[in-house]
């Protein structure tokens, strides 16, 4: 038999083991990861300028900037952030707090969740359809917006949902014995509780539809457009306008795609730059949510 | 329902065990209850039957709740009382699958709470509730308290800023939590936490408080607060408490129902359960020679 200490030197051996194993498999991801942000950096960093961002595409790699592109992904972002967070949210909430429990819901369960893994290049092709030859709608923002806001739907709905079921009943029992309805239960309770999982599932989708390009690209996004949408902001009343919804688009992952299939390297070199605006997008985009999270951690 | 004329001393020499001194001393200075047996009810359960599914968990209870006093619940674990408390204020219905069958009337109205048109919520805004595990909301100690006032429609600052003082008076938390009052309710002890459930309870000012062993998380010192606390509002509200403690439910409560397997076997003052119980199960239970 085996004395006390041989055993606990014995876990201690598998234990180190793991920990070695763990750290080796973790760096070799973290030095991929590296390698490509630095490869991209060293390549962009020389071109980035204020011009790269004012100016808007050219034939001339030299004077070609990304003023309509990163403007597009901006705007359409914006929809697709106002169309998937209500919506998934008020379908996560839905699903797990008002849904019978019947086949039917089992149904939609497994639906939300598989549509999760559709490949995005399908939505693609279900807004080619459906809304600009459908609803005849146009190869417009608000329909980048609508098929990325699509594609992200699930991540939204599955994020909300996973959140608001690891609340503890007790939450829900306390507030029910109170007195509460239903709606004061979710909007006092289980919605502010669950924002921190809604919130990081919302990041993860806008993250993901940033990037997108092939659905996109089946809706006819441009790579060569010279003027920017209208104004959201105008000097007269009502001061918002909503024409840039309208609007023929650009988007960043468009526009380095281009670039990248162009024989020049000069070119190339753009694509790298324009990688580099993406990147910190995505970047001030996840810490906006990790403030936004911080400051609701504060006021609990 | 007749008084016990024999002293508690009698009966305690008669059996002669330390569990009955300890107990017929506790119920010893509650004699004030018995000559009060015949006041008004605040609640009567009348042949009360309740399904978990296929699971009969409670069979033909009956149980006068008195208003203005305690009356505690005692029984072995799986007995049902968990099950009849949250019959109360229908929790159950939070559930599928959920099945009531029979009447607990509410006075002064008399409106049966498990009634199937009765609105659930309705019940819920006259009848309180604190849980066996402390279930603060992740909010701030006041917003804690301010809930249950807030789904009342009361939000006028001036009116909860009183109400929130009193209900945390009452529930004795105010001299502890006065200073930190915007704090997350989470940075509290348990103890603390759970009396903030109680002050949560009491807020709204329910006409019945349901206590779901509301010190079994608590340690001595804070357990000897909440159940000062508990006596105290008994002048004011009826309590109806189970309790796994026989001790505790000697000191606090004024009348006792025992239950066995979802039956209530014997229901009387505490003085008498806890001294001279009629049913042989009961007087075993409560001497600790449960079989
Ligand atoms: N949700 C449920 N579904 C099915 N059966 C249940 C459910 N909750 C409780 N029961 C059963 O009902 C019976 C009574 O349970 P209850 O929780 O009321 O007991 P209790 O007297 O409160 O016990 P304890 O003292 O351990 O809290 C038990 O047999 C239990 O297994
Ligand atoms: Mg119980």
């Amino acid at each position: 038999m085996k004395s006390y200490s041989q055993i606990v030197q014995g876990n201690k051996r598998t234990d180190a083991t793991f920990v070695a194993a763990g750290l080796v498999l973790l760096l070799i991801a973290m030095l991929t990861l590296l390698a490509l942000i630095f490869d991209l950096a060293s390549q962009g960093i020389p071109r980035l300028s204020w011009d790269f961002l004012t100016n808007f595409p050219s034939r001339r790699a030299a004077r070609a900037g990304i003023l309509s592109s990163w403007v597009g992904t901006s705007l359409v972002m914006i929809v697709t952030a106002a169309l998937a967070i209500p919506l998934g949210v008020a379908a996560g909430v839905y699903l797990e707090e008002y849904a019978p429990k019947n086949w039917v819901t089992d149904v939609i369960e497994i639906n939300v969740t598989n549509l999760a893994g559709v490949p995005s290049i399908i939505y693609g092709l279900l807004a080619l359809g459906l809304f600009v030859y459908g609803l005849n709608m146009g190869q417009t923002v608000l329909v980048a917006g609508m098929v990325l806001a699509l594609l992200i739907l699930p991540i939204v709905i599955v994020a909300t949902r996973e959140g608001i079921r690891s609340l503890p009943q007790s939450m829900r029992e306390g507030s029910y014995a109170l007195g509460a309805d239903q709606w004061q239960t979710v909007s006092r309770h289980i919605l502010p509780s669950a924002r921190p999982a809604i919130l990081t599932g919302a990041i993860v989708g806008l993250s993901r539809a940033i990037g997108e390009t092939a659905p996109v690209i089946t809706i006819g996004a441009l790579t060569f457009i010279a003027f920017l949408p209208p104004s959201p902001v105008q000097d007269t009343i009502p001061f918002i306008n909503f024409d840039w919804l309208e609007s023929p688009f650009s988007l960043l992952p468009i526009q380095m795609f281009n670039w990248i299939s162009r024989p020049q390297a000069s070119f190339h070199v753009n694509a790298a730059a324009a990688g580099l605006v993406l990147l910190s997008m995505t970047l001030l985009m996840n810490s906006v949510a990790i403030y936004i999270r911080y400051r609701l951690r504060k006021v609990l | 329902m007749t008084v016990d004329p024999k002293s508690p001393t009698t009966s305690e020499s008669q059996r002669g065990s330390m569990n009955d001194l300890n107990l017929s001393q506790l119920v010893e200075g509650r004699g004030d209850a018995q000559a009060e047996t015949g006041n008004a009810l605040r609640a009567d359960v009348q042949n009360l039957n309740f399904w978990y599914g296929d699971f009969q968990a409670l069979k033909g209870i009956n149980l006068p709740v008195h208003d203005k006093k305690v009356t505690a619940l005692i029984g072995a674990s799986g007995c049902g009382k968990s099950t009849l408390l949250r019959c109360f204020n229908r929790m159950h219905d939070l559930y599928r699958n959920n099945r009531y069958d029979g009447a607990i009337n509410l006075y002064p109205e008399g409106d049966n709470i498990v009634g199937p048109k009765t609105d659930p919520m309705l019940i819920r805004l006259r009848v309180g509730m604190v849980f066996q595990k402390p279930n603060p909301f992740p909010k701030s100690i006041y917003e804690n308290v301010a809930a249950g006032l807030r789904i009342r429609g009361i939000n006028k600052r001036s009116v909860l800023d009183d109400k929130v003082e009193a209900a945390l008076t009452g529930a004795a938390l105010w001299t502890e939590v006065k200073d930190r009052l915007g704090e997350s309710a989470y940075g509290l002890s348990g103890g603390q936490q759970q009396r903030l459930c109680i002050a949560r309870a009491l807020a709204p000012e329910p006409e019945l408080l349901l206590l779901d062993e509301p010190t079994s998380a608590l340690d001595p010192i804070a357990t000897a607060k909440v159940e000062d606390l508990i006596e105290k509002l008994a002048d004011t509200i009826t309590i109806l408490i189970v309790t796994h403690n026989m001790q505790q439910a000697a000191r606090i409560s004024d009348h006792v129902g025992y239950m066995h397997l979802g039956e209530m076997v014997e229901f009387d003052l505490a003085s008498r359960i806890f001294v001279k119980p009629q049913k042989e199960q009961t007087r075993a239970y409560v001497t600790g020679r449960f079989g």
